[in-house]
């Protein structure tokens, strides 16, 4: 087996007195894709914004457990919030760059993380990242225009390409295709094949093909609990051994139609 | 079956009784709510007619070169001089001095509702502001005289009694609680998938709101800042009670000037005789005033609806 980017322990996430995620034990292998999948509500989302600490940003939402990344546990209280999101990237379900150029879009996330090199130093690192991104391309021609006059699938691309600036570690997406037409989605899938070289992906979907294309290791969520209210990952496996031969019976009904 | 309890009249083509009363209910609603809708058009009208109609008269008697190119303003002494610029200079400086006040702080305030207080915070905070939009004019006139102006000319001795500079922080603190509305609501419109986006890049909650919420709701920032300049130059009580009557063309706010408004007071109340030419000017600089503020209540409704195309 692989090295592992993010272990988590007992993970547990309240919104106020509900129990939203129960229990989750999750080994999260480096320099590979790990899809979370699961029938709607049951929290991929939520499980995936625990990793970089975005749950916090809802109010009364509170999480448990532990989540070791790089050898400490993101949620003790002496390590900061901004310092995990900066190594562990977010990429959202509907493409989200500033209304500002798209230049811009990559040179504010550098800078307001002590980037303080020379304007040519910049520009190299804006093109770098627009180049992993697969953008470079389309876009080089117009580094000022707006982010917004983008094409939805470029779109995405710039957010990632922002996102691959910062040097992170992990990168999180969650459904970042669901809001695209197919051969944007199939770019962004080669991409992110591309990206796992150098970084650890995990990826919320809820297109099941997408996570047999995309995915090295799935994981499989369900309501569990008192009253089916909690969801938790029942399943973890390499994902050609979770679509083909699964252990549990949910997971298999789950990922072959039958219900979901 | 529901079908089978009661009977409702089923032809679409009908000319019955029901039918009939429902049309004419409608057409007598609408009639109705259109009358009501007229009425401030019509009010409207009725005041840009009679400010035009006077304003007419005075340029008989008063050519524009006086208006637009003399220096003074004095057209209650014997020597009568109609420069409109000292009383727009007045209105100007205390304009800007008021926004000097309010932009910052209002701003700031509408930065903190919008992006760093908590519902229970925001649901005390509001309130209060509400509350000093709902103080009255006069009052915050009398606030600007009595406590304001002593302790400028406790720091500043030269202050005159009557100066634009009271009467200017007075304003300021009278357009606050709008322009903080105004600004919040514009912050509050910005998408939370921007926010999100830049939290995710590790910023923190200052550079969340001044570096992406600012800059993305800035139109309609701008639009809540022309929105309170053109109510600060309409602002009349404050400048008449605390910012003196001496037109004058000066840039010092210590001095005692006078506002466009504060001339209109001046000349109302005093005992002018109706339909003389020392009259009719107030009809002239009523024109003037209103030619100001509807130009930046055009310049603000614009660059709202720029704002809200970005995001809809």
């Amino acid at each position: 087996m692989e090295q592992i980017a993010l272990e988590l322990h007992n993970l547990r996430v309240y919104y106020g007195n509900f129990l939203a995620i129960k229990d989750v034990n999750l080994s999260i292998p480096r320099n590979q894709i790990t899809a979370i999948i699961g029938p709607s509500g049951v929290g991929k989302s939520t499980l995936l914004r625990a990793i970089n600490r975005m749950n916090e940003l809802v109010p009364g939402c509170r999480t448990e457990g532990e989540i070791i990344f790089d050898g400490r546990n993101i949620y003790d209280p002496k390590v900061d919030p901004a310092e995990i999101r900066r190594r562990i990237g977010m990429v959202f379900q509907k493409p989200n760059p500033f209304p500002k150029s798209i230049y811009e879009n990559i040179a504010w996330g550098l800078r307001i993380n002590g980037f303080r090199e020379s304007r040519a130093q910049m520009d190299e690192a804006v093109e770098g990242a627009l180049r992993a991104a697969a953008l470079w391309d389309e876009v080089k021609d117009k580094l000022h225009q707006s982010g917004l006059s983008l094409s939805g699938g470029q779109q995405q691309r710039l957010c990632i390409a922002r996102v691959i600036a910062l040097q992170p570690e992990v990168i999180l997406l969650d459904e970042p295709a669901s809001a695209l037409d197919p051969i944007a989605t199939l770019k962004i899938e080669e991409l992110m094949r591309e990206l796992k070289r150098d970084y650890t992906l995990v990826i919320v979907t809820h297109n099941m093909q997408q996570a047999a294309r995309v995915s090295d290791y799935t994981a499989m969520m369900m309501l569990t609990g008192e009253g089916e209210r909690s969801g938790t990952v029942i399943e973890f496996d390499r994902t050609k051994v979770i679509f083909t031969n699964p252990r549990d019976k949910r997971t298999e009904d789950y990922v072959t139609g039958r219900f979901g | 079956m529901i079908a089978n309890r009661y009977r409702l009249p089923s032809s679409p083509f009908r000319s019955d009784g029901l039918h009939q009363r429902r049309k004419w209910e409608e057409r007598a609603v609408k009639a109705i709510l259109l009358l009501l809708a007229l009425v401030s058009v019509l009010t409207t009208l009725g005041i840009i007619y009679v400010l035009f109609q006077e304003t007419v008269l005075f340029f008989r008697q008063v050519s524009f070169a006086q208006f637009f190119l003399d220096t003074r303003w004095t057209p209650l002494f014997l020597s009568k001089r109609f420069g409109i610029w000292p009383l727009v200079n007045g209105t100007v400086l205390v304009a800007t001095g008021a926004m000097m006040v309010a932009l910052p702080l209002g701003l700031l305030a509408a930065i903190f509702m919008s992006e760093f207080a908590n519902e229970r915070v925001r649901r005390i905070l509001k309130p209060f502001l509400e509350v000093l939009a709902g103080v009255p004019t006069v009052v915050y006139g009398y606030f600007a005289l009595t406590f304001i102006t002593p302790i400028l000319r406790a720091i500043f001795p030269q202050t005159q009694i009557f100066n634009a500079a009271s009467a200017a922080i007075a304003m300021g603190f009278m357009i606050l609680p709008m322009v903080a509305s105004l600004s919040e609501d514009a912050l509050y419109a910005v998408p939370n998938s921007l926010r999100e986006a830049a939290y995710a890049l590790g910023a923190t909650r200052w550079e969340v709101a001044t570096q992406v919420v600012v800059p993305a709701a800035l139109s309609g920032i701008a639009a809540a800042f022309i929105l309170a300049i053109s109510r600060a130059v309409g602002e009349t009580m404050i400048v008449a009670i605390a910012a003196g009557q001496q037109p004058k063309l000066t840039l010092n706010p210590l001095e005692s000037i006078e506002t466009m408004t504060a001339y209109i007071v001046q000349v109302s109340l005093g005992d002018t005789p109706h339909g003389t030419l020392e009259y009719q000017t107030i009809f002239a600089v009523g024109m003037m005033l209103f030619l100001m503020t509807l130009g930046m209540n055009v310049a603000s409704h614009l660059l709202a609806r720029r704002f809200r195309e970005v995001y809809e």
